[in-house]
């Protein structure tokens, strides 16, 4: 297109959009009000959105858990560039707007851009209210309101170890669970005499208190922080008795101070946050203010759903030609969760008690549940939930729909208190009520979807009703509904593969066996992948599946694998790699220390370390010197990179021990010379002990032997890792090849059924140890056959490292050109 | 195209030399680049650096016109050298030109 044609295309498309659409701010209330107003007119309006964080919308009330280390921001994106591109949304972040001119209805950006509008909405939120404290301008002394804060305190933690937080309410809270998690020490400053108490009543607080004091909380009630101590990064803090405290971090979470500063330039009507009506209308013509920045009848609400609420009553508003026809913003009932792993605490509407009221109480000190339901007038008004928050949604709702409970008993209000098995809640709900409360989606809308899309995992139903998308706790919801409507568990359905399929692992495996696939991109090819080429996650577990199914035709593809796997060593945050050569069953001897040694002064090994698989790494290889260290060590790969057998672990056993009973360096070696290089799931760890002391930790690892008087007893689906699991036993045996035998026809079976990377210990815990006893112990002609198979792959096995370095041209992806530019 | 015009071109390697699905590192005066050849023949070039946590791009799993950093999985376009949704940044692209066998580079 020529540049006079496109010039064209560009004035037609401004002037054939008759409206300028202008929102102020890239947070939750203002994306929310644009998806409303996308759902209800695509083409109304030529959309232009100003943020001030350099990121797309992202789901502020999910940072405590990026904090807290469950999510990565990357999860907590909400719409991410391709959303606004889509939607033909331009898109200014890092770009705050400084000035408005009602007037001329204009808006100029803090780059110096200009746009005009014909609505303009401020969804500029709050900031995180800092205490005017002396020192509170020094260095470590943060908020907890964004990213940038989150990255703040995550890096402070790798450098120091102690932190304050001040303020006791939700957010604080959850920023002292974070930091916990990131291994500092945590004190928490708070002004009242009890925790949260802007949500929870005082036995409610105590009782918090004492359970976030279990997890390794420090409190200080009753105090105020009088200074801030320090030079240019804070020390310490000082409170107005005397005391003080040492930190290294101060996090501020004392409230948010809605963000009005340029509502008030602009000469919009503001008091505690900009004033609007029930249409979510300024004193200003054509201007509208929506979240946290806004204030109905009073009230700036600080949580998500109200917000969400806002924005649904703004789009249809501006979206609509007749206003009289709509029903405006009525105000909405406040309730809490507070996001920290381990307490379940629910706090909705009045929960104080006053002279109007009266309230039901169950507390329950052996299992640490508290519960109040607030009443007035025979209905329910309040309620705070301490401990077990299962009855929270049918609470809400009955506020919601002021139910008169007259007639109702104290088990029927709170039916978790009546001991029989629980019904899941949402078999109570009318269709109209709400389950995600966050982006307000009916059970009936759920419901409708399920059956309408055929969806069958909380996923699907997130994707297409966006329930659940914010807070995540109506997940457990969702699943009942699944499970209520399509009658089938939720828990048991696989997921497919990867974003690029719909094909779950299974599926997969099926059709590799029945079509004869014998290549990743055939298998992309003829399963209709949605991208030609796949992703990091599929082309490793498709590579995997097709060797497992034809070991001996179905060729390896390097691409598909990850570097450590081509590079046959570690990766290493720097981009150099580690080397671990085998030591079979953690025995080695002069002549392997010495080449070690030789080659560790040789090629400048900045470390050598003794891992926990009982050998020796040698960290900081630069990759083109790995074939060299190859064959300087003239020692066999130790696959500790590979998704293999990596180490089988030994105690000393009969050779010097006064107490073993067993050989077990003899049997750990000849299980790691014959199941060496071997591909697997994930990988796998064993070890042998050669008496119940267990020298060897045999109970987490994928196969743990122990030596008994008499014989061996073998262990299987232990872990010592993310999930600390204790292996079960499986069999107790006479002889080693008993032993042998056992493990390879499991091996076998666990390489046929697991999913790629899935450990042994949730394979077993996912098929159950009496289903695998049957098929490895009692069926004789089954295990003959996984025997027969795990052989014919075995023979497969090569070691990587001598093939490299025997192959001049397998060396050359290791080399790396240098040029020099001349000048 | 001016600008390019400005820049030194640089030989960087041989055709024969890359494989499809594969990346290639080049050190060039001190700047780290990775080379990929892709399915047509053409090669794209950009800085061995993720923009996350500088993890090296050349050894990264390569799926079409991206590759995924072998640290921590970040998803970049090597032709344009932006990185995907839901992370976000650039990496340095550079101008290639092919002539016979020979892969050149634009450098500053």
């Amino acid at each position: 297109m020529g540049y006079l044609q496109k010039k064209v295309k560009e004035i037609k498309e401004r002037w054939t959009v008759t409206e300028k659409l202008v929102l102020i701010g890239n947070g939750m209330a203002g994306i929310r009000t644009v998806e409303e107003i996308l759902k209800k007119d695509a083409s109304r309006f030529q959309i232009t959105v100003f943020g001030e964080e350099p990121h797309p919308n992202y789901n502020r009330i999910m940072l405590s858990s990026v904090l807290q280390g469950d999510s990565t921001v990357d999860d907590i994106v909400l719409n991410d560039y391709n959303w606004y591109e889509e939607n033909h949304i331009e898109l200014l972040t890092g770009d705050p707007i400084v000035k408005v001119d009602a007037e001329k209805q204009v808006v100029y950006s803090q780059n110096g851009l200009e746009r005009s509008y014909d609505k303009l909405i401020f969804a500029t939120g709050s900031n995180a209210f800092m205490l005017p404290l002396p020192g509170a301008d020094k260095e470590g002394v943060i908020a907890f309101r964004n990213i940038k804060d989150c990255e703040t305190m995550i890096e402070t933690s790798k450098k120091h170890k102690k932190a304050v937080v001040i303020g006791g309410g939700l957010l604080g809270l959850e920023a002292a669970r974070g930091l916990l998690n990131l291994n500092m020490e945590v004190d928490v400053i708070h002004i009242a005499d009890f925790l949260m108490e802007r949500q929870l009543d005082e036995q409610a607080g105590k009782m918090l208190k004492t359970e976030l004091e279990a997890q390794g909380m420090r409190f200080h009630l009753k105090k105020n922080t009088k200074q801030i101590l320090g030079k240019d990064r804070v020390q310490g803090i000082e409170f107005t008795d005397g005391t003080s405290l040492e930190t290294d971090l101060v996090v501020m979470a004392v409230g948010i101070k809605p963000n009005i500063a340029l509502a008030q330039e602009a000469g919009l009507t503001t008091e505690r946050a900009i004033v609007v009506d029930d249409f979510m209308q300024t004193n200003v013509n054509q201007i509208y203010a929506v979240g946290e920045c806004a204030q109905h009848r009073g009230i700036a609400y600080g949580l998500v759903a109200p917000l969400y609420e806002q924005g649904k009553v703004l789009a249809a508003h501006i979206c609509s030609e007749n206003e009289s026809l709509e029903h405006g913003y009525q105000g909405s009932l406040v309730y809490t969760q507070l996001k920290v792993s381990g307490v379940n605490v629910f706090s909705a509407g009045h929960f104080q008690d006053s002279k109007e009221t009266k309230a039901i109480r169950v507390h329950d000190e052996f299992e640490g549940i508290y519960k109040k339901v607030v009443v007035q007038d025979n209905k329910v008004v309040g309620a705070v939930l301490f401990g077990d928050t299962s009855d929270s949604t049918r609470l809400l709702s009955m506020m919601r729909n002021g139910d008169d409970i007259s007639a109702m008993s104290k088990v029927a209000l709170l039916p978790s208190e009546s001991g029989e098995a629980q019904v899941s809640p949402v078999v109570a709900m009318a269709d109209g009520d709400n389950v995600c409360d966050c982006n307000g989606i009916s059970k009936g809308a759920i419901c409708s979807a399920i059956t309408e899309n055929g969806l069958t995992t909380v996923e699907e139903v997130k994707q297409c009703t966006t329930a659940g998308r914010s807070c995540g706790g109506c997940k457990p919801l969702i699943a009942d509904l699944l499970t209520l409507t399509t009658g089938e568990e939720v828990g048991n359905m696989p997921e497919p593969l990867c974003g690029c399929t719909e094909y779950t692992h299974e599926e997969v495996v099926a059709e590799i066996r029945e079509l004869g696939l014998s290549h990743p991109r055939e298998v992309m090819n003829v399963l209709g992948w949605e991208s030609d080429e796949g992703c990091s996650k599929c082309r490793p577990a498709i590579n995997y599946y097709l060797k497992m199914v034809d070991p001996i035709k179905n060729a390896d593809d390097p691409t598909s694998r990850f570097i450590n796997e081509r590079a046959h060593a570690n990766i290493n945050h720097n981009g150099t790699f580690t080397v671990v050569p085998r030591m079979y069953g953690g025995v080695t001897d002069s002549g392997q220390l010495r080449k070690i040694a030789d080659v560790a002064d040789k090629y400048n090994v900045p470390l050598l370390k003794i891992t926990g698989g009982q050998r020796i790494d040698l960290f900081g290889v630069e990759k083109e010197d790995l074939p060299n260290v190859w064959s300087d060590l003239g020692m066999r790969s130790g696959s500790a990179y590979a998704k293999a057998l990596r180490t089988v672990k030994t105690c000393v056993g009969e050779q010097f021990c006064r107490f073993g009973t067993q050989d077990s360096i003899g049997l750990g070696v000849e299980l790691e010379k014959k199941f060496e290089y071997i591909n697997t799931p994930h990988k796998v760890k064993m070890a042998v002990s050669a008496c119940p002391r267990n020298c060897a930790e045999s109970g987490i690892k994928d196969f743990g032997v122990v030596g008994v008087d008499g014989g061996w007893e073998l262990y299987v689906g232990g872990n010592g890792g993310v999930d600390l699991r204790g292996g079960d036993l499986f069999c107790k045996v006479k002889t080693k090849e008993e032993i042998i035998d056992t493990i390879s026809a499991f091996m076998q079976y666990y390489r046929e059924n697991a999913r790629y990377l899935e450990r042994t210990s949730h394979f077993v815990e996912r098929v159950g140890l009496d289903q695998m006893k049957q098929v490895i112990l009692e069926d004789e002609e089954g295990r003959k056959s996984l025997i027969n198979r795990m052989e014919i792959a075995l023979s497969t096995g090569k070691d990587p490292w001598k093939e490299i370095v025997e192959n001049e041209e397998l060396q050359k992806e290791f080399k790396k050109k240098q040029v020099e530019v001349l000048s | 195209m001016s600008k390019v015009d400005q820049l030194k071109r640089v030989e960087v390697a041989a055709l024969q030399d890359l494989s499809v699905g594969i990346g290639k590192r080049v050190n060039v005066s001190g700047e780290e680049i990775a080379l990929f050849k892709q399915k047509g023949g053409t090669v794209s070039a950009i800085q061995n650096s993720c923009p996350h946590k500088g993890g090296p791009l050349s050894e990264g799993i390569v799926s079409g016109e991206h590759v995924f950093c072998p640290l921590h999985d970040w998803k970049i376009n090597m032709k344009d050298g932006q990185v995907q949704a839901p992370d976000v940044g650039c990496v340095k692209k550079y101008e290639v030109e092919i002539v016979g066998e020979k892969v050149y580079i634009f450098v500053d």
